[in-house]
């Protein structure tokens, strides 16, 4: 399977000097297109840090996250930004949806910051709420929707792109265990395929078992592989 | 573009309640701000009504008249003079002066009486009703139909009174570019007529009016009669004169400024304070958009037009409700002062571009800053 995406010794600190301590230390690892990579660890072991700087959304002190043989946080910042837009569909931990927007409108906006027209990217919107199972709510804010179904439009943001590499930070922290379920292996059958690769950050061993390799991280680094091939 | 414009757009108002708010700081300031400098416009306006009405081009008068109604007579040999500087066309006289009039009710009414050159009538008003010649008819008066009509009874020809114990007759009606600032209604006679009627000083004339051969011989005109100790000055620049008086010299326009001033530093701050609020409240927004892939200056862009927007759409109501109290008052007191004029408009405008700048400025400088990686994390 051919290589997403590769991170190399990355850390990430905060203080300077005595005060310095490490969130992310020394992590190398690589994703893999078609799979489902997981990444466990206790709270404050540095999993939401490392995603932030695999994403382009944090940038590392140290290593480097390599894309498509670039290092990608050499790159100037608007590629930094272009590389967040077309390549990564982040499906952030409280979801951080727009209440004043439809959940229509929540999916369109990768696409309008695309540059595509208000008219087409509400369309395309509107046919990724289907897929993920939302028809019919497309008019609706999403506080009128239920977690899980706020999820899936966080899910349907995430991928109206058509991102590369989709990470998901604690998806199912605030729904139930079904419906947790329902939601993963609903990703890994609809929405994995051949030409992407999906990280996942959870401590729910409920959905470990949709996971192709699973991570364990500890005080900011990568004790190694809990199950699945070796890297 | 257009897309995030609209996103923009969608977030600033579909919040309806912060919207209000934000549109309610630069209302109440661009309201304040029209509202002061109109009713100064309107009241600087009316100093010159004089000036305004009898439209000479050159007027001569003693350098120490600051307004219109404070004239100070000048003995006839300046007129003399006047007559004799090359380039004048014509010099003329004209009286100014206040007096009592009894109406037909047994009530007394303070009246300003211009008194026009006999020969020539020059600066006389144009006529509603009535003919000119008239004026020469025995005890005959224009009256002025400005807002202080009503208070001679409103009269019509024939109309009667009594000034100064000497018998008036309205024989026409004139029309009035613009009311006085007093409140007080305006009678023309001749000048000979005034001069007899109102008991005066040794002097008559309040002014000499003068009509240049051409513009060209402005300054010689000017250098004549400054040499006779007086002052010779354009329409304008007798305005400008008034206008300065009032708002230098009596504190009434310092006055205006200080409350136009407030009025913007308050409209300033509270406004600047709600979009700040709202920047701050939707910061985890923007941070989003940022995550998502929107570059700085896409960020940038919104936040300009969403404080150009709100800045735009609360001075056109800031406007459009000065201007309908304006009216409103109007309708209710015919002397209300108040003119909403471009540069008013324009100077509120203004304002509230900088108001609309300085606020996303600040909106700008938070947003540019955020590390989405701080709001995720939880
Ligand atoms: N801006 C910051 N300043 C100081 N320390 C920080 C900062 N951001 C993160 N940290 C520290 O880095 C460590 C890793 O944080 P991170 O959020 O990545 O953990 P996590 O594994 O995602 O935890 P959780 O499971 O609770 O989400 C924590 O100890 C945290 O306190
Ligand atoms: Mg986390």
């Amino acid at each position: 399977m051919a290589t997403a995406l590769q991170a190399v010794s990355l850390s990430k600190w905060f203080g300077e000097g005595e005060a310095r301590t490490y969130a992310v230390h020394d992590v190398s690892f690589e994703a893999r297109f078609g799979e489902m990579l997981y990444i466990v660890g206790p709270s404050g072991s540095g999993k939401t840090t490392l995603l932030s700087m695999i994403s382009g959304i944090l940038r590392p002190n140290a290593g480097q996250v390599v894309v498509e043989g670039q290092d990608l946080w050499q790159l100037p910042d608007d590629d930094i930004a272009r590389f967040r837009l077309h390549k990564v569909g982040f499906v952030f931990q409280d979801y951080h949806l727009f209440p004043r927007l439809t959940t229509a409108e929540n999916v369109a906006i990768p696409l309008i910051l695309q540059q595509r027209s208000w008219n087409e990217a509400l369309q395309v919107a509107t046919q990724y709420l289907e897929i993920v199972g939302l028809q019919g709510k497309q008019a609706l804010p999403p506080v009128k929707l239920s977690g899980g179904e706020q999820q899936r439009v966080a899910i349907a943001r995430a991928i109206a792109s058509q991102p590369d590499i989709l990470i998901f930070d604690e998806p199912t922290a605030s729904l139930d265990g079904d419906t947790g379920k329902r939601i993963v292996s609903f990703v890994k059958e609809k929405i994995l395929n051949d030409h992407r690769c999906i990280l996942i950050v959870t401590h729910d061993s409920r959905i470990f078992e949709f996971a192709d390799r699973i991570l364990q991280m500890e005080d900011g680094q990568i004790h190694g592989l809990v199950s699945g091939r070796n890297p | 573009m257009t897309g995030i414009l609209k996103i923009a757009f969608k977030l600033l108002v579909n919040d309806k309640g912060k919207f209000a708010a934000l549109l309610m700081g630069i209302l109440f300031a661009v309201f304040l701000m029209v509202m002061m400098t109109s009713m100064f416009a309107g009241i600087l306006k009316r100093a010159s009504a004089t000036v305004l009405n009898v439209g000479a081009q050159v007027w001569v008068m003693d350098p120490a008249v600051n307004n219109v109604v404070s004239s100070i007579p000048m003995p006839d040999y300046v007129l003399d003079a006047a007559r004799s500087i090359p380039g004048v066309n014509y010099a003329v006289p004209l009286y100014s002066g206040a007096a009592l009039v009894k109406l037909h009710d047994g009530t007394y009414q303070a009246v300003t009486v211009l008194g026009l050159d006999d020969a020539t009538l020059f600066g006389r008003p144009p006529l509603l009703e009535g003919r000119i010649e008239d004026i020469y008819a025995e005890n005959a008066f224009l009256v002025v139909k400005d807002s202080e009509f009503a208070k001679l009874g409103n009269p019509r020809i024939g109309s009667e009174f009594e000034i100064n114990d000497h018998r008036g007759t309205i024989v026409g009606i004139a029309r009035a570019n613009t009311s006085g600032l007093f409140g007080i209604p305006t009678l023309y006679t001749t000048y000979s007529r005034a001069v007899t009627y109102i008991p005066s000083t040794r002097f008559t004339a309040a002014y000499i009016l003068i009509e240049p051969k051409s513009p060209a011989a402005l300054p010689r005109i000017r250098a004549e009669v400054a040499k006779l100790g007086y002052e010779a000055l354009t329409h304008d620049e007798f305005i400008q004169k008034i206008s300065h008086f009032y708002t230098y010299e009596t504190g009434l326009g310092t006055n205006v400024l200080l409350m136009t001033i407030i009025s913007f530093v308050v409209g300033l701050s509270i406004s600047g304070q709600t979009f700040y609020t709202f920047i701050l409240e939707n910061l985890e927004k923007f941070g989003a958009l940022k995550a998502i892939g929107a570059r700085g200056r896409e960020l940038v862009v919104m936040i300009l037009f969403q404080a150009g927007f709100t800045a735009l759409t609360a001075y056109g109501l800031g406007v459009g409700l000065a201007t309908l109290m304006i009216t409103l008052a109007r309708m209710r007191l015919p002397d209300y002062a108040a003119e909403v004029t471009y540069f008013n408009l324009g100077l509120a405008f203004v304002m509230v571009l900088i108001i609309a700048a300085v606020s996303s400025l600040i909106g700008i400088r938070k947003v540019t800053r955020i590390e989405p990686f701080d709001i995720f994390r939880g």
